[in-house]
């Protein structure tokens, strides 16, 4: 299969073509949305054992000098600065309005922070980035970096065979390790509610490397079709679905994102885009919520279907939805108005002109398994 | 009669007046796992190319159009259980629903296996 000219291709590209993967255009990339194995059953592999991931599309770069952590700060609700070295942490880059430019993470390395941003925004994540704070810090892009993650309740049986010492991390640590005579830049995170790693690998060494984790009995090649709909039992947001310049942090239901330090009353209160407006939200209220949803009927509800009353007043639209192959039953997220975002509360998607009932729900739709020690 | 095929994908087998209708191999394929079908009712008189039902896999819906004119004469309940029959056997237990043909002629027009599958695979 040929892919257009004006595709990127990652490091693993010849692997994913001999794995038989079905490629498709994603964030300006070729990528496997699934192997011949299919996207049910690489989602349920994933559950049970260990899934292997390509992610060398999203972006990585690097923030290095002495106000970096500072600087950074900046940008996010979030605390940047107390977060300790060997941490990892989940962020939000905001617009002027409030609203979200991108999610990331971040990791104190101690001699820099190193940070992953989605693929389809990294050219304007550090162009931003570089805008913003460029005078206060050194932004380092890593296009040398590829990025593999390896996800699922095996996924530690599996990696620690080639080094072992990962089995110590806890959720959202990390380190530097050799991992089949590869030198990897490890955390213990990922986005698909399991426990589990990101790697970075130098681009040159993450064919090897994948080819050497295939070989592990626990792990398969899993595409982005089992990655989205794993994220989405997660109760975790799609860039570009669930959260985006639109939406604020509030608004999304992020605010556990938010820490205490840089709220109103606390000691580094206020100071990043937006900073009146979600402060004030979070006072005040939001016009809509992201919410859970279940279907009452097995009929999948999915992205952009309209949320109604049961007197046929729109309330919100999905932003998310498909069949939760580990629950399976149709579950969705999407933003409703506040008086509809209690837990149970009953709405009506309008599917194909007929409605659906669902009901509000708690997210995780499927606990969550990370490894806290 | 042989079976003959649409550019929507879907199959149809007539036998007696009575068509039987699927989707292809190529379309299931396309589609991935089939977790979700929806068929119409019975009795119901539909025009060709009209929306007969919809097949849901875990990432995407796509609408089954009439292959011909006619009345809906009886849909497979046991895809509507396990909608992966559309997946497993796609031409055999995993039809649709089966139509009495209003207009026998508008078959003259449908895609042999042939031809269909060279369609198909430009559809790549």
């Amino acid at each position: 299969m040929s892919v257009p000219a004006d595709l990127l291709k990652t490091p693993l590209h010849a692997l994913h073509l001999e794995l038989g993967a079905r490629m498709v255009p994603f964030a300006g990339y070729s990528m496997p949305v699934q192997y011949p194995s299919g996207l049910m059953a690489e989602h349920l592999h994933t559950r049970t054992a260990a899934g292997l991931f390509d992610v060398s599309h999203m972006g990585q770069l690097r923030l290095e000098g002495g106000d970096a952590a500072a600087a950074f700060e900046s940008l996010m609700p979030v605390d940047v600065i107390d977060l300790p070295v060997g941490k990892q942490r989940y962020g939000l880059l905001l617009n002027d309005d409030g609203g979200i430019l991108d999610d990331l993470m971040f990791f104190n390395r101690g001699a820099d922070l190193f940070v992953i941003v989605n693929g389809a925004c990294k050219v304007a994540d550090i162009d931003h980035i570089e805008k913003r704070i460029g005078h206060r810090c050194e932004v380092i892009p890593m296009p040398e970096m590829a990025l593999l993650a390896l996800q699922g309740p095996q996924a530690v049986t599996a990696l620690a065979r080639f080094a072992p010492e990962v089995a110590k991390l806890v959720f959202m640590t990390g380190g530097r390790f050799q991992v089949a005579d590869t030198d990897c830049f490890i955390t213990r995170s990922g986005y698909t509610g399991e426990d589990g790693f990101e790697i970075s690998v130098p681009a040159e060494q993450a064919d090897w490397l994948a080819r050497q984790l295939l070989t592990q009995p626990e792990v398969k090649p899993i595409g982005l079709g089992a990655r989205n709909s794993l994220r989405l039992e997660a109760g975790l947001c799609l860039y570009g679905n669930d959260i985006d310049e639109s939406t604020t942090p509030v608004e999304a239901g992020l605010n556990w994102a938010m820490q205490k330090v840089r709220r109103t009353g606390g000691a580094r209160a206020g100071g990043f885009p937006g900073a009146d407006k979600v402060l004030a939200q979070l006072a005040d209220g939001v016009p809509r919520k992201r919410v859970g949803l279940v279907a009452l009927e097995r009929i999948p509800v999915r992205d952009h279907t309209e949320l109604q009353d049961p007197s046929g007043r729109k309330i919100g639209e999905v932003t998310s939805g498909l069949l939760g192959p580990s629950i399976d039953r149709p579950v969705a997220m999407g933003y409703v108005t506040p008086d509809h975002a209690a837990l149970g509360t009953r709405v009506n998607a309008i599917v194909r002109g007929k409605p659906v009932p669902m009901e509000v729900a708690s997210m995780p739709f499927v606990p969550n398994r990370y490894f806290r020690g | 009669m042989p079976i003959q095929y649409t550019e929507d994908h879907e199959w149809i087998n007539v036998e007696g007046g009575i068509a039987t209708v699927g989707i292809t191999h190529h379309a299931q394929d396309a589609l991935g796992d089939v977790v979700f079908v929806d068929l119409p009712e019975v009795g119901a008189t539909l025009d060709q190319k009209a929306v007969a039902g919809v097949v849901e896999s875990v990432k995407a819906a796509a609408d089954v159009y009439m292959p011909v004119s006619g009345e809906i004469t009886e849909v497979n309940e046991a895809l509507r259980a396990d909608p992966a029959l559309a997946n497993s056997d796609p031409l055999g237990a995993g039809w649709f629903f089966k139509v009495k043909l209003s207009d026998a002629s508008q078959l003259d027009a449908l895609l042999d296996e042939t031809a269909y599958a060279k369609f198909a695979e430009a559809a790549e």
